[in-house]
C-alpha cells in the first residue's frame, strides 16, 4: 500500500499540489483525473521520484519512502510514459532486458526467459527483435509496458495513456490494465478521459487547479 | 615518366606515412576527448562549462597553424618542451577535441529529456545510461559531421611542415623543387585522394550500420 501524506509541490512560487492526501491499497487501480494544468502528471512523477517534493511523506509498505533516492529495488514504482520513451537503439527485447540484466543482477538467460513470458502475456511475440521504430502506437505502449513490469515494480504508473493511441485501441488499454490488476498489480493512472477512468479505476482522484 | 614516379615514391611514401600517424593518433584521442569535453559543456558546474567554453573558443577562434607554432617555439618558453612529433600530436589533439566537442554537444542536445527519465525510472546509473542509451544515438547523430572532420584532419595534417616535419605533401615539394617538375605534386594529389577515399568508404560503412534503427 502507498500512503500520501501532506504533499506538497511548488514550481516558481505556484502551488501544484497542496497537502494531499491520498492510499492506494494493494492491487487496487487509482485513477487521476482533472483538467490540463492542474497537477496530475506532476503527482505521477513526484511518485515516480522524477520531481521532489517541497514536504510530506509518502509510505510504502508501511516503510517511510523517497521516491527520488530509493534505490532499494525491492521497491521499484514503473511508469508508461505517454510518448513510451522506448529506447530507439535497442530491440524489443533488449529494451526489456537491458534495466533487469545491469540493475537487478539477472543473467542474460534469466532477464530474457522472464521477459519473454511478459511479452507472450501482451500479445508481442514475434516482435521481440523489432526496433521500436518498426511497432505501431499500441504496440510500443505495450513493450513500454513489459519493460516497466520486468524489473518487478511495486506499482506501475501510466502517463495519459490513451492519449498517444487512436480512439479504439481505448478498450485494449482497459483490458491490458484490469489484466495486471487480475496479477495483484497495484496501478497509478493519469487520465484526462473520465470514461475511461470510471471503467478501469476501483478510486478516482480529481485534482483542480489551486488558485493563487 | 614512369621511372621517375618509381624512384620518388617511396619518399612520398614515407611522407604519406607520417600524415597517416599523426591522422590516426589524433582520432583515437580525439574523440573519446571530445564527448568528455561536451559532457563538460554541459555541465552544471559554472566554472568548468567556462573554461571548456574559452578552450572551445580559444583552438576554433585561431588558425591551426598558429597553434602549431605556439606549442612548439612557444610552449619551450614556459619551460614544456616536446619532440617535433610529440608537438604536433598535441597541437593536433587540442585543437580537434574541441571541433568533436562541438559536434558531440549538438548531438547530446538532440536526445530528448524523456530518454534519461525512462532510463532513470528503470534505475539504470548516470553511466549506463550514457553507455547504453544515450551515446549510441547521439554517435549516429553526429557521424556525418564527424566525417566531415575526418576528411579535414587529413588534410590539415600537411600543416606540419611547419615545425619541420616531413608529411607527404612536404615530400612532394622537396622532390619538385629538386627535380623542377610539378609530376612529384601530381602523385601528392593522388595519395591525398586514395587516403580520403578509403576514409569516406569507412565513413559510409559506420553510418550504415547505424541504419538499422531510426
Amino acid at each position: 500500500m502507498l500512503t500520501l501524506k501532506n504533499i506538497k509541490k511548488q514550481f516558481d512560487g505556484r502551488t501544484i499540489l497542496d497537502n494531499l492526501n491520498l492510499e492506494v491499497p494493494d492491487g487496487q487501480i487509482l485513477a487521476i483525473v482533472g483538467p490540463s494544468g492542474a497537477g496530475k502528471t506532476t503527482l505521477l512523477r513526484c511518485i515516480s521520484g522524477l520531481e521532489t517534493v517541497d514536504s510530506g511523506e509518502f509510505i510504502l509498505d508501511g516503510q517511510p519512502y523517497d521516491p527520488a533516492n530509493n534505490r532499494d529495488n525491492d521497491k521499484v514504482i514503473g511508469v508508461v510514459f505517454q510518448d513510451f520513451q522506448l529506447f530507439p537503439n535497442l530491440t524489443v527485447k533488449d529494451n526489456i532486458t537491458l534495466a533487469p540484466q545491469l540493475v537487478l543482477k539477472q543473467s542474460k538467460a534469466d532477464a530474457e526467459a522472464r521477459g519473454q513470458a511478459l511479452i507472450d502475456q501482451l500479445n508481442l511475440s514475434g516482435k521481440e527483435d523489432l526496433y521500436p521504430y518498426q511497432l505501431s502506437g499500441g504496440q510500443k505502449q505495450r513493450v513500454a509496458i513489459v519493460r516497466a513490469l520486468a524489473m518487478n515494480p511495486k506499482i506501475l504508473c501510466y502517463d495519459e495513456p490513451t492519449s498517444a493511441l487512436d480512439p479504439d485501441l481505448r478498450q485494449t488499454v482497459e483490458q491490458i490494465i484490469l489484466g495486471l490488476k487480475q496479477n495483484q498489480m497495484t496501478q497509478i493512472v493519469v487520465t484526462h478521459d473520465m470514461t475511461f477512468a470510471e471503467n478501469i479505476a476501483d478510486q478516482i482522484l480529481r485534482v483542480e487547479p489551486i488558485k493563487a | 615518366m614512369l621511372h621517375y614516379a618509381t624512384e620518388i615514391l617511396p619518399s612520398l611514401l614515407s611522407g604519406a606515412w607520417m600524415t597517416v600517424r599523426i591522422f590516426f593518433w589524433t582520432l583515437i584521442a580525439a574523440i573519446p576527448l571530445g564527448i568528455l569535453v561536451s559532457l563538460g559543456l554541459t555541465a552544471n558546474f559554472k566554472p568548468l562549462r567556462w573554461l571548456l567554453k574559452f578552450y572551445v573558443w580559444l583552438m576554433r577562434g585561431t588558425p591551426l597553424l598558429l597553434q602549431l607554432i605556439f606549442v612548439f617555439y612557444g610552449l619551450p618558453i614556459i619551460g614544456v618542451i616536446f619532440q617535433r612529433y610529440d608537438a604536433a600530436l598535441f597541437a593536433f589533439i587540442l585543437n580537434y577535441t574541441a571541433y568533436f566537442a562541438e559536434i558531440f554537444r549538438g548531438g547530446f542536445q538532440a536526445i530528448p529529456n524523456g530518454q534519461y527519465e525512462s532510463a532513470r525510472v528503470l534505475r539504470l546509473t548516470r553511466s549506463q545510461t550514457l553507455l547504453r542509451i544515450v551515446i549510441p544515438q547521439v554517435v549516429k547523430i553526429v557521424v556525418p559531421s564527424i566525417g566531415n572532420e575526418v576528411i579535414n584532419l587529413i588534410k590539415d595534417s600537411s600543416l606540419v611542415y611547419v615545425i619541420g616535419l616531413g608529411d607527404l605533401l612536404r615530400a612532394g615539394n622537396v622532390a619538385t623543387a629538386r627535380d623542377v617538375t610539378l609530376l612529384p605534386l601530381v602523385l601528392v594529389g593522388i595519395i591525398y585522394l586514395l587516403m580520403t577515399a578509403v576514409a569516406t568508404f569507412i565513413l559510409r560503412r559506420v553510418e550504415q550500420h547505424y541504419r538499422s534503427w531510426r
